[in-house]
């Protein structure tokens, strides 16, 4: 992009970096940059910001929508609901997934529930708590106008999905039932017993099929964007490869809209679906869209702990199961190894309960992470040991089951149940579940303004691909509600004034830009086919992981991280030169298209540790081993880094690896005028 | 536990394919069925030999992606789908045969990977209730009796999956078409279009190339989200009503 850095601190990273002398730990890694702003905002009252942008954003008439192609990547909450949306507008809509149908994509996995505040339960709800629930849980590290919207606009989610026929549970009378989440006091979680996702996705998809069938959405499964077409500093279109006949397609449009996801599988092991990936994202990135907080990471408290290295990935089991299961581990050490069951009451430690009484077994989501990782290292954690150590802890329901009967439980849980009884082979019913943190979603991503447009024009960002709205720590029940915030309420209104100054010149395929895109996913097919290595891409992932868990995972320490910087590299020099990739271009070919994106997870795993770095404060799930209380909570430094950390890619010519070179920071500040910053306590 | 894997090798749409024999050893009950397969394209690979395509996503049994015959059997010898199923239910020296899902409606695309689209085509064909965004009534001005709301969940947790279709000696999705009007004829706001959605979808359902239903039963037992059967006998009774209101 066109700002240029203000100063810039030389020297070569992978050697001793000066950093304490800055008060910088990751002074050399980086070049500072212009500050960045939000300037979509409005000013005023902030419950009257929306409907003035709402107000004052240009409308494109029905007989110009017709002439504007939007592209829209990922079928997700985000995406699925923004082609419908925007097809049923009559805007021609091309919709781009990797999977074989739309309805696939990982918002379907999503179990638990989706916020809203419509004060059912009248309870003490209402749209300025949902705000400051959701700024306070993010512990103050998102912008505050776009969470206000998000708050304003979750009634409607409910009423749009209702009348799609998701099937919400309801009370006897007919009316929508709740349940309460973890980080608030009030009862504002609509759900389908723990399939909410799925229900909520196909409603989306359904929405989506209907604008199939009318022409104005033309759906392309087993499709994956490999590149951003940028004219005349624009974003104009997508290079995308057709997986199963291995094409590689130019797809022109008016305006790119990303709704593709997170990047929680740089970790490798996660609850991330298979393919789940930032290939999308990072091609923007390099083409000059800020990355914004990519070091904040959802560490989910409860999930099924691993059992050995064959693991594929992970399984989530609902944070809502914390709303009747007590979470222990045993007093005493000696107590690991027996069943759970023969241990007396007063051996077990609630832990939750005690550090955090008022919240209890609903404290937000870091914080549960890392007070189980905290009793693990004691020694206190329970189930086989993995590589020496045992991580896990219970999840406890016979309490649940005494009150509510066995049949009060399979009600609520029975699906989270049976999956977990398939997984582990053990019944939950007679025996406490065993659980652990592991990576679940990102709060960082693509930075957008206030109208979700990145710092490319044309390019929009929707779902959990950006990074506006949760801050450094995401609530629970909170991604479906911005999903579908986003592509159903917020979108259609932003985009269309941008849309306004549309149709736009029309770009030919042979256009310099469009020809160095395509080029450039050619030539990566063909550097992946010609290595002719020896080793698998799984294993450099699940290498590439390994060094982001140990380093960047639930604790974050400055050796760490520059040890992590250190190994990413050397790694990632290993990979362009020795990767194993058969088979051919022309086909279905799932080595290649894992090499493409683990080739990308090694330059996004290296900006985050360097995100990390800088940030020498813990928030959210960004713990810094620096950065504790006396009693090891969370201390945040809101006078150094109340700020979104946006970054800006480089090349660097020299490096053989597609060349990342050091990324510039441009921070955008952070100003809270409808809410007070404070230190989060739950205890 | 050692295995003797027979698997359908097909290079594309286009070649003939055969089923081919490879043995794995060092195979751990706790893997998944599929992470057994990453073992084993994880081996093929290091021997220069090209690794074993299927369909697989979330891994958690919700997104319908994944789906291989199993000695014989849609997703295996438990009700679950093939991500969940796990290798404790084989012991040490099983023969597994695995297969790609065989319907003439889902066309093999490589070894174990089938073409589905035709179900996105159904749901095209009337498989939603039609409300544009931002035009829907207040969520509570329209009660659900708690029962109905429940039997649609139940129905509308169908996957997608393409088990049932498999299943079936004749190739029929009549169990996905069932669930679908099911889920959507049980709620109050999917009644104004409940004829035509019928009358669209079993039209869409036989131009595809799938069977008619001859009450069998296999697709209910292996549907890994146990969709009963009498979602087919809804499906004929509103198909009828439909027709008998001039559809």
């Amino acid at each position: 992009m066109t700002d240029m850095p203000d100063t810039t601190l030389t020297g070569d990273p992978s050697h001793d970096a000066p950093g304490h002398e800055h008060g910088d730990d990751a002074a050399g890694y980086y070049t500072p940059g212009a500050p960045i702003a939000d300037t979509k905002a409005p000013g005023g009252p902030i419950d009257e910001r929306w409907s003035t942008r709402k107000f004052e954003a240009r409308l494109v008439n029905p007989a110009n929508r017709r002439k504007l192609d939007i592209i829209i990547v990922g079928t997700g909450l985000a995406g699925g609901s923004a082609a419908a949306t925007l097809g049923e507008a009559g805007y021609n809509v091309k919709s781009f997934c990797y999977q074989d149908s739309p309805r696939r994509a990982h918002s379907i996995a999503a179990q638990g529930g989706i916020n809203a505040a419509k004060n059912y339960k009248e309870d003490g709800d209402s749209v300025h708590r949902l705000f400051y629930d959701t700024v306070k849980g993010g512990d103050y590290r998102s912008r505050e106008s776009n969470v206000y919207r998000l708050a304003e606009v979750s009634t409607n989610i409910i009423d749009q999905c209702v009348a799609q026929g998701v099937p919400f549970a309801r009370e006897y009378g007919g009316l929508l039932d709740n349940r309460s989440f973890g980080g608030v006091q009030v009862s504002r979680t609509f759900y389908a017993r723990g399939q909410t996702g799925q229900q909520l996705l196909i409603g989306a998809y359904q929405a989506m099929e209907r604008q199939v069938a009318a022409g104005t959405v033309q759906q392309f499964t087993r499709h994956e964007m490999l590149e951003l077409i940028v004219v005349d500093g624009k974003a104009r279109g997508i290079i995308a490869r057709d997986l199963v006949t291995g094409e590689i397609e130019t797809h022109l449009a008016d305006v790119v809209v990303l709704a593709t996801g997170g990047y929680g599988n740089v970790f490798f092991l996660s609850t991330n679906a298979m393919g789940s990936n930032v290939t999308a994202a990072w091609r923007a990135h390099r083409k000059g869209a800020y990355m914004a907080n990519p070091c904040y990471t959802q560490i989910h408290p409860t999930c099924i702990p691993v059992t050995g290295s064959h693991q594929s990935k992970l399984t989530l089991m609902s944070e809502s199961l914390r709303n009747d299961g007590r979470i222990w581990v045993p007093k005493k050490k000696a107590d690991c190894d027996k069943d759970p069951r023969e241990i007396p009451e007063q051996d077990r430690d609630y832990y939750l309960e005690r550090i955090y009484p008022s919240f209890g077994n609903l404290v937000p989501r870091d914080i549960a992470s890392r007070a189980a990782k905290n009793v693990c290292d004691e020694g206190r954690g329970v189930g086989p040991e993995v590589d020496g150590v045992r991580r896990g802890v219970y999840l406890d329901f016979s309490a649940a089951i005494e009150r509510l009967g066995r049949a009060g439980i399979e009600e609520k849980y029975d699906n989270l149940f049976d999956m977990y009884a398939r997984i582990t082979g053990e019944n939950p019913y007679e025996t406490p579940m065993r659980i652990y943190p592991a990576v679940h979603y990102v709060m960082g991503g693509l930075w957008v303004d206030y109208d979700l447009q990145a710092t490319i024009p044309g390019l929009f960002v929707t779902g959990e691909a950006n990074f506006s709205d949760h801050g450094a720590n995401r609530l629970g029940a909170s991604a479906l509600m911005q999903g579908l915030a986003d592509g159903y309420f917020v979108l259609p209104h932003t985009i269309r004034d941008y849309l306004a100054d549309g149709p736009f010149e029309k770009v030919d395929e042979n256009h310099p830009a469009v020809v160095e895109a395509r080029k450039s996913v050619e030539d990566r097919v063909a550097h992946f086919l010609s290595t002719n290595g020896t080793r698998s891409v799984d294993s450099y992932h699940r290498e590439l992981g390994n060094i982001m868990w140990e380093y960047c995972g639930m604790e974050r320490t400055e050796d760490g991280l520059k040890k992590a910087i250190d190994l990413i590299r050397t790694l990632r020099e290993d990979f362009w030169r020795n990767v194993k990739v058969l088979g051919t271009a022309e086909s279905l070919n799932q080595s290649l298209e894992k090499a493409g994106r683990v080739a990308d997870f090694f330059e996004l795993g290296e900006l985050m540790c360097i995100d990390a770095l800088n940030r020498r404060e813990s928030c959210g799930g960004h713990f810094r081993g620096e950065s504790q209380t006396e009693d090891g909570e969370a201390l945040r430094h809101d006078d150094q880094f109340a700020y979104v950390a946006a970054w800006e890619f480089t090349r660097d010519p020299d490096s053989e690896s597609e060349g990342m070179g050091a990324p510039v920071l441009h921070k955008e500040d952070l100003v809270y005028t409808a809410i007070e910053m404070k230190q989060r306590s739950y205890k | 536990m050692r295995l003797t894997l027979k698997i359908w090798r097909q290079p594309d749409a286009q070649t003939k394919g055969a089923m081919h024999t490879y043995e794995l050893d060092g195979v751990s009950e706790d893997m998944s069925f599929l992470e057994m397969l990453d073992v084993l394209n994880e081996d093929l690979i290091s021997k220069g030999e090209d690794p074993v395509a299927f369909d697989s996503d979330c891994r958690e049994g919700i997104c319908g992606m994944c789906g291989l015959m199993i000695n014989g059997q849609a997703h295996g010898p438990e009700v679950t789908t093939t991500c969940q199923l796990h290798m404790r239910s084989f012991k040490d020296g099983d023969e597994v045969v695995i297969e790609p899902w065989r319907a003439d409606a889902f066309p093999v695309i490589k070894d174990l990977v089938v073409d589905r689209g035709a179900f996105d085509r159904i749901i095209q064909a009337g498989g939603f209730i039609s409300v544009n965004t931002g035009s829907a009534p207040e969520a509570h001005s329209v009660p659900v009796p708690r029962d109905d709301a429940t039997r649609a969940f139940n129905v509308a947790t169908c996957i997608g999956c393409g088990a049932c279709v498999a299943a079936c000696p004749n190739g029929s999705a009549s169990l996905f078409m069932g669930a679908k009007v099911t889920h959507l004829g049980e709620l109050p706001q999917g009644q104004p279009e409940r004829d035509a959605r019928v009358v669209g979808m079993v039209a869409q359902h036989d131009a595809e190339g799938f069977g008619g239903c001859t009450n069998i039963g296999e697709c209910t037992a292996a549907c890994p989200k146990e969709i009963p059967l009498d979602v087919i006998s809804r499906l004929n009774w509103d198909l009828h009503a439909a027709l008998r209101h001039g559809h």
